[in-house]
């Protein structure tokens, strides 16, 4: 935690976001809720983690916060002053590093000073200043396309704190690096917070990365999708420097597994609730069936045998939350396997599917897929039922977007459409886009 | 995006080398050999009497469907051209040396030369028959089609991926069906892209040349350049009307049966799809995919190409790899012939330019190409200064690109000189000075190649990037200055090149124009061609000719050549 500035509780908010709600408009005219009654608060000191899976909401709640985008009601306050447009004191770290690729290093980190008018002395000590501070000496001149993964990020941070803000806002800053890099530069970074020396007093991460939530934050909010909203909060009060293979380190690891993956509870309608729906409304994730082979051998085979922690085969097979969890609730949809308290524990038919040969597979994939997936019962059916036995997909896709935006139907349609295909139960041609019971000559 | 392709990227870089310049006396020398060459069959030509042209704007339709036809043969002629010239340039090192630079000159030979100098060398060969003209303008079609198509068809053979090249070998592909099932497909999307860009150019070129005057003779083909011609000679504003209407239906209905469908079906050739781009679609080629008769017509055509493949195939004796005397045999033989042919250059540019070349007619003509290139300048700066704010503007609101850059293309697609008629009309309605308000007719039509070009520029701007901006807070000047700017930078040279390459070619129709009975003129090169074309003096043609390519050359090579690639290197993201 940060020396200088341990917060104290009751002591004024940096920032504050109260009831926050935020929606698209639809392509059918509808609305699309991102954001869902959003409140959080950020003290002097603190790292705050918004942890969740892609399409949570917690990159548009940063950028609510930044002011580069509005809130549709609820306010968002920074210092006691609502925060309408960008704010003065407010930086961000963007995941894609998002430099200018015809600015060198020097002049990418000197663009914010010179919006603020700042004068030129003054411009030039600190932008020296902070590319000292996080390493870049000697990089100045360079262009962005000349540095690796590594390197332009600094850029990026050298970039946000050169024009001292109050508040660092960071959208998976190091998702776009390989582990070590990435590795390298948290650590960096926490030591730099930790000894006062960064001329920031509160940050905000964004991550999909539970141990990188569990490493850096003093406070971990854990989001929920559809639509995007807090489920819980949890305080991280291991010291620091934090060691991830300290067992409370693990422990807590293990407790959000639990927490992300729970079945709902307490009035909340989690997607959970919607996977093992019953009707065609369900959106179906993309995965393809060599992966549902793929984790399903391994859960099947030793050390797992049947039964898995989820932490370890996330850290076993390097996937991550967003690569992970779609997997795991295909095939507890598919009932090949069941989630429950951060485990992921295969049925009598997983573990058949597993010690099954190609044919027997497939068989067993279909009669799952029929069973347990409306929407491919579904489609089945009305090919059954044609004279035809073809039917177009726009048919299909109308169908789903009464329940659905377009985008999702989209996807779903897809991954009904890959699945099928391996169970062999129904094909479909993308020149004519037509779904029939042919097989392809 | 729909971004103009340019050659260059192929090109060689930096000083020219000796294959620019024989490859530049090469084609001078064709040129003047041809220019020569009508002079000879002057004589014998009986005036032609055409099917006259009416101007009842019921015959629309049938003018424009001749029009249409026209393009079409020319865009098959060209598709030809660019799987022969570009895949023998691309396969043979050797040819290629000479090839690619050849292509890169007559690039920047003014369209209208090639019909000035090659029409009564066509009309001999079928005397006192409207098919001579015919092809004539045929030629003239292709060569503004041709080029730009055949160098993104050889850029494509250079760079496919040397796996998938891998693969075809060690399936033990043929010549013939490794060209078929992996190079032409891998080229196809941007060959496509290239293609409707050859069809916007061919718009104002089949106007241009279906009434087409040289010597004393005015030869017309019916058409909608005919059309166009005749309402100028009878100063009939309202078939001008008629005619700017058909043209917008006709562009209109090319697009949506024509190319969309074939952009929309080349989509799958594409080597890596952008994640989240979404694929182009064609109400046309979907319906088409739904018929049955399409289905069955397709088989038919299919199954006929593997026969016709198979018999290439299965020919044997086609050598694959040339063994080491041979080739220094053939090398040789392509050293003796190129000689050969540079010596006939030489003589033949010798009669038709240094022999009777005054160094005062030279020095003329230098002053009014520089008068082109400061027109043409100037109305470059011009447009941008409208232009690209206004690109900007759109680019960095998608909903309003959505609308704009189709009618943006639109436009650049348009040909712009059956607009002319309605400024030359006003020009000599209130009596303006030529010299000033003629020069606008030659960025008409091109103008837009900018504007699309920045929208797509300015969409292309990765969202974070403008967040940070944002972010930061950087307004104003300094926002223009640090991030717009350069964001837009390469695809703003790119549409700027390519306006400029258009106006030149343009400046020989803008920069003499007529309404009725008054001529108008503003003093240029490309109003010197004309004017020599018009009075049937190969001499002045040629001079007049290899000028314009000697300023066209110079001005890619030393300004927009290395600005581009200052462009490319420096501000293309990524």
């Amino acid at each position: 935690m940060n020396a200088n500035l341990k917060p104290i509780p009751g002591s004024e908010a940096l920032l504050e976001v109260a009831h926050a709600f935020k929606s698209f408009p639809k392509g059918d005219g509808g609305e699309l809720l991102v954001l869902d009654d959003v409140s959080l608060t950020v003290r002097a000191g603190e790292i705050v983690g918004l942890l969740g899976r892609s399409g949570s909401g917690k990159s548009t709640l940063l950028r609510l916060i930044a002011g580069l985008a509005e809130p549709s009601s609820g306010d968002v306050h920074y210092l006691g002053n609502r925060v309408a447009g960008p704010a003065a004191g407010i930086a961000m770290v963007f995941q894609s590093f998002a430099l200018f690729p015809w600015l060198t290093v020097y002049e990418n980190v000197t663009l914010g000073l010179e919006a603020l008018h700042v004068p030129r002395d003054e411009i030039r000590r600190r932008s020296l200043q902070a590319i000292d501070l996080i390493g870049l000496d000697g990089f100045e001149s360079a262009y962005p396309r000349e540095l690796s993964g590594g390197m332009r990020q600094r850029v990026g941070f050298a970039r946000a704190l050169v024009v001292h803000p109050n508040i660092l806002l960071m959208d998976e800053p190091f998702s776009a690096l390989d582990v070590l890099t990435a590795e390298n530069l948290r650590s960096d970074f926490l030591e730099l917070w930790s000894d006062g020396r960064l001329p920031i007093k509160g940050v905000v991460l964004v991550t999909h990365n539970i141990e990188e939530a569990v490493q850096m934050c003093d406070r971990i909010l854990v989001f929920a999708t559809n639509p995007g909203r807090i489920v819980t909060t949890i305080e991280v009060t291991i010291p620091r420097p934090r060691d991830r293979l300290d067992p409370e380190f693990h422990a807590l690891v293990e407790r959000i597994y639990v927490e992300m993956t729970a079945k709902p509870g307490r009035g909340t309608t989690p997607r959970v609730e919607r996977v093992a729906g019953t009707g065609i409304d369900t959106v179906l994730p993309r995965v393809s069936s060599n992966i549902l082979s793929g984790l399903i051998e391994t859960v099947a085979a030793q050390p797992f045998g049947g039964k898995a922690d989820l932490p370890e085969i996330a850290s076993e097979l390097q996937l991550e939350i967003d690569d992970l969890f779609p997997v795991a609730e295909s095939l507890q949809m598919l009932r090949f396997a069941e989630v429950e308290g951060g485990d992921l524990k295969l049925t009598a038919d997983g573990l058949a599917f597993a010690g099954a040969e190609s044919d027997e597979r497939k068989r067993l994939f279909a009669r799952h897929l029929l069973a347990q997936v409306p929407l491919a019962a579904h489609i089945r059916r009305v090919l059954d039922e044609r004279a035809s036995h073809a039917a177009p997909k726009s048919r299909f896709l109308d169908e789903l977007e009464d329940h659905m935006s377009p985008e999702s139907a989209e996807q779903t349609l897809r991954a009904i459409v890959s699945w099928a295909r391996y169970a062999e139960v129904f094909a479909y041609d993308d020149e004519t886009t037509m779904f029939s019971l042919e097989n392809p000559t | 995006m729909p971004q103009t392709q340019t050659a260059w990227t192929t090109a060689s870089r930096g000083a020219p080398s000796r294959f620019d310049l024989i490859a530049l006396l090469l084609v001078v020398g064709l040129l003047a050999f041809l220019a020569e060459g009508s002079r000879g069959v002057l004589a014998p030509l009986t005036t032609i009497e055409a099917s006259p042209v009416d101007l009842n704007p019921w015959h629309l339709p049938e003018y424009a469907a001749r029009s249409t036809l026209r393009m079409l043969v020319a865009m098959l002629v060209s598709l030809l051209f660019t799987f022969t010239y570009a895949t023998w340039a691309a396969k043979s090192e050797r040819a290629g040396r000479i090839l690619v630079p050849m292509l890169d000159v007559l690039q920047s030979v003014p369209i209208l030369v090639f019909l000035s100098v090659t029409y009564f060398w066509f009309m001999s060969l079928a005397p006192g028959r409207i098919i001579g003209a015919e092809l004539a303008v045929l030629f003239g079609l292709f060569t503004s089609q041709a080029w730009n198509m055949a160098f993104s068809f050889y850029q494509s053979l250079r760079t496919v991926p040397t796996e998938l090249t891998e693969a075809a070998r060690s399936f033990r592909l043929s010549g013939w069906a490794t060209f078929w099932r992996l190079e032409v497909p891998f080229a196809m999307p941007p060959l496509i892209w290239n293609m409707m860009m050859s069809m916007s150019g061919g718009w104002f070129f089949v106007v241009a040349t279906e009434a087409f005057t040289v010597g004393t003779r005015t030869v017309t083909l019916p058409g909608m350049g005919a059309y166009i011609a005749l309402a100028i000679e009878r100063k009939d504003l309202a078939a001008v009307g008629w005619a700017i209407l058909a043209m917008l239906v006709v562009i209109l209905l090319y697009d949506q049966l024509l190319f969309r469908p074939l952009v929309a079906w080349a989509d799958r050739f594409r080597f890596e799809q952008e994640p989240g781009s979404i694929p182009p679609r064609s109400w046309m080629l979907e319906a088409m995919g739904k018929s049955i008769l399409v289905a069955r017509l397709l088989r038919t055509m299919r199954r006929t190409w593997r026969q016709v493949g198979a018999a290439f195939t299965a020919a044997p004796g086609l050598p694959r790899l040339e063994s080491p005397t041979h080739a220094r045999r053939l090398d040789l033989a392509a050293v003796i012939a190129v000689a050969l042919l540079l010596v006939l250059a030489a003589w033949e540019t010798h009669k038709a330019l240094i022999v009777g070349l005054t160094a005062h007619e030279f020095g003329v003509v230098l002053g009014l190409g520089a008068l082109t290139t400061l027109r043409v300048f100037v109305l470059i700066l011009l447009a941008s200064l409208v232009w690209v704010p206004i690109g900007v503007w759109i680019g960095l609101r998608p909903e309003v690109a959505r609308i704009a850059q189709p009618v943006a293309q639109f436009m650049a697609a348009f040909p712009s000189n059956l607009l002319f008629p309605v400024f030359v009309a006003a020009i000599v309605r209130w009596k303006l000075n030529a010299d000033v308000w003629l020069s606008p007719l030659m960025i008409l039509g091109t103008q837009w190649y900018i504007l699309f070009n920045v929208i797509a520029g300015a969409s292309s701007m990765p969202g974070e990037m403008r967040q940070v901006a944002t972010n930061l807070g950087v307004r104003g000047w300094l926002w223009w200055r640090r991030v717009a700017l350069p964001a837009v930078l390469p695809f703003y040279v790119t549409g700027a090149l390519t306006a400029s390459g258009g106006s030149w070619n343009a400046s020989i129709v803008a920069e003499v124009a007529s309404w009725g009975d008054e001529h108008l003129e503003a003093a240029g090169l490309g109003a010197y061609i004309a004017s020599a074309s018009n009075a049937g003096d190969p001499h002045r043609l040629a001079l007049g000719a290899v000028v314009m390519i000697l300023y066209v050359l110079a001005i890619n090579r030393l300004l927009w050549r290395p600005l581009y690639y200052f462009a490319e290197r420096k501000y293309r993201l990524n």
